[in-house]
């Protein structure tokens, strides 16, 4: 059994005259250890999908349908009594921007050890030693000063590993990364990620990593998620959709890295702009900007569905799936 | 590292002599005379039975013989009474400090009255939001359209009508706290909330709820000591606000008994008297009531200018 599997999750938001979907059913599993890829332009849906996880979407957003099974236990079901003790327990959050994430009028002591404390029934001094003890696992230096010090003194890198230490302050069976170093200088970029995998890697923690950096998904994952306009339209195995994307926007996604051009020439950009939630076209959401758009994909939204080695939501590859089929078949 | 070192050594009032505050009031006079001024005052209060030369709530020690004496210095006046005797030839230095213990301690409390109201429903109007958030903004409209003193006299009056004079006085120190206190907690409520609702939208209280905090914790631990330089400044302001209530309903008649003056039943009991020429019995417990509410919102102003950097200071 997978220790995480979404079913069918639909989230809404509604609005004053209307209601939008922002995640159109999506269904997804993650197996224990797993490091798991969600990919996508700002706004497909993907720090949704995180918040969604822990049940946690605030008004006004909320789940409409859909299970998200957290080790047997349906999350968006739960009371909220029940939800707190998953949350930071069993699966925990990183966010964007270290600079804001840690509470600026308490120390990092006091942080970790509230959260400790929220948890387990455990003494000041205990909850100390456990701080000082996963603060040295994310190579804090001098982990016993820091606990005296207050965020504003520690660099953003510094915060950075901090805030992965009070995930990890628990031993959670999950971690979600929300874009855990868009905001950190290109150098501690590396080194947090490189810290993040090293300890999914040696305490069998699942990740799930939220970002639009194709680079780095392909470093840190074993399976990607691509999303677009809140449906997934391609999954797999990583190196698969790195290497051989099927869907025209992947395949747009990877021809855009910098890496794709050749000194001097214009990066190749997808043209247009994802569409708003509430003015999302007939059929395939990405018809408009696509170059392979026929009248069939303005017409039907196509089936999420297993082509070769992926699965895939697009009418065009399927039929020439299916056409290079039978020409082997022929053959 | 040299941070750091002052973190570990240093005792808590070397942290509070190196902080900003401590800084900013060193080189700023009218905030140092004025916390003088307030600190003499509050001492004199605290201290008014060891210092008043008799006790002023006892009838037995005044003579009416000695009533409306001049102060000290003028030339009627007698060296027993620094600053005369009022009509019934009570010490009016000692009804003085009395009194302003009392007004401080009616104006303190009403303070923490408002305050515990005000931050409860403020801190539950804002992170709760939605409709609880509604209704209780109504509710503080629906109080702030009535002026303090208007509910603070009608109720007053009934209650004083309902219990008989006797036992109103006897009650008269919780009342008027209790009413202003009441009467002025949507200024709490509407400041702490509009706070809340800047802070609640920071990641830092996003990470709290993904850390499977409690929403009770992360308004009292998290959002308000995030919230407090604000409540600090209205808390100065509303110390002073809550002196002048007292103050007010006192002067109608409606506060503190003459027999356990306040500065404003003092002020209201000569008022009778001026325009037989003993005007002290009323200035000078007028003047002490200026300048401790003077010095109190200088004291609220400095600390808004150091406690809001992005303030304009024209």
């Amino acid at each position: 059994m997978p220790l995480l599997s979404v079913r069918d999750l639909v989230v809404k938001f509604a609005m004053r005259d209307e209601t939008v979907t922002a995640l159109k059913s999506i269904s997804f599993d993650v197996a224990r250890g797993d490091r798991l890829g969600i990919v996508g332009e700002s706004g497909a849906g993907k720090s949704v999908t995180g918040f969604a996880l822990l049940n946690l979407i605030s008004r006004p957003g909320f789940i409409d349908s859909g299970e998200i099974l957290f080790d047997g236990m349906n999350m968006a079901d739960m009371s909220d009594a029940e939800l707190r003790e998953v949350r930071g327990n069993k699966m925990a959050m990183i966010f964007q921007d270290p600079m804001v994430t840690l509470n600026p009028v308490l120390t990092i002591g006091q942080q970790m050890v509230e959260t400790l404390q929220a948890h387990r029934k455990l003494s000041r001094k205990e909850a100390e030693q456990i701080a000082v003890l996963k603060l040295r696992e994310v190579y804090i230096p001098a982990p016993e000063e820091r606990l005296a010090q207050y965020p504003h003194e520690l660099s953003g890198g510094m915060r950075q590993r901090i805030i992965i230490a009070i995930a990890l302050l628990l031993d959670p069976q999950l971690i979600i990364a929300d874009e855990p170093t868009t905001a950190l200088d290109v150098t501690i970029q590396a080194d947090i990620m490189e810290l993040l995998l090293e300890l999914c890697t040696t305490k069998k923690v699942s990740l799930i990593l939220i970002t639009h950096d194709l680079g780095v998904v392909s470093q840190m994952t074993e399976n990607t998620l691509v999303m677009y306009a809140g449906r997934i339209i391609e999954a797999g195995r990583t190196r698969e959709i790195i290497n051989d994307p099927q869907h025209p926007y992947t395949q747009g996604l990877i021809n855009a890295l910098p890496q794709q051009t050749l000194p001097g020439e214009r990066l190749k950009q997808i043209p247009g702009n994802m569409p708003s939630l509430s003015a999302a076209p007939k059929g395939c959401a990405f018809n408009a900007r696509c170059e392979f758009a026929q009248d069939r994909c303005r017409m039907e939204v196509p089936n999420f569905e297993q082509i070769g080695p992926v699965k895939v939501a697009c009418h065009e590859v399927r039929r020439l799936h299916h056409e290079t089929h039978k020409q082997e078949d022929l053959a | 590292m040299s941070m750091m070192a002052d973190h570990q050594g240093n005792s808590l009032f070397a942290r509070i002599m190196n902080s900003n505050m401590a800084y900013s009031f060193k080189r700023n006079p009218v905030a140092i005379v004025s916390m003088a001024i307030f600190l003499i005052i509050t001492l004199a209060a605290v201290f008014a039975p060891l210092i008043a030369p008799t006790d002023p709530y006892d009838p037995s020690l005044y003579d009416i013989l000695d009533s409306e004496l001049p102060p000290a210095w003028t030339n009627q006046g007698d060296p027993k009474f620094l600053f005369g005797t009022d009509d019934q030839g009570r010490d009016l230095w000692s009804a003085i400090l009395y009194g302003t213990r009392t007004s401080l301690i009616i104006g303190i409390c009403a303070v923490f009255v408002q305050a515990f109201l005000g931050i409860s429903i403020g801190l539950i109007s804002g992170y709760v939001g939605g409709r609880i958030d509604n209704i209780l903004m109504r509710f503080a409209d629906i109080q702030l359209s009535f002026s303090t003193l208007m509910v603070a006299i009608i109720f007053l009056a009934v209650s004083q009508a309902l219990f008989g004079s006797e036992t109103f006085n006897k009650y008269a120190l919780f009342m008027l706290v209790g009413v202003i206190g009441i009467a002025e907690w949507p200024q709490y409520a509407r400041t702490v909330r509009a706070t809340v609702l800047a802070e609640k939208k920071k990641e830092y209280v996003d990470s709290a709820r993904v850390l499977g905090f409690s929403s009770i914790r992360i308004m009292v631990r998290h959002i308000l000591p995030n919230s407090l330089s604000p409540i600090f400044v209205i808390s100065t302001v509303q110390v002073a606000n809550a002196i002048i209530s007292e103050a007010s309903l006192s002067f109608l008649g409606l506060g503190m008994p003459v027999s356990q003056p306040s500065l404003g039943s003092l002020i209201s009991s000569g008022f009778d008297y001026i325009f037989s020429g003993s005007w002290w019995i009323t200035t000078i417990p007028g003047v002490v009531l200026v300048v401790l509410v003077l010095v109190i919102n200088l004291l609220g102003d400095w600390m808004r200018d150091v406690l809001n950097p992005k303030l304009y200071k024209g």
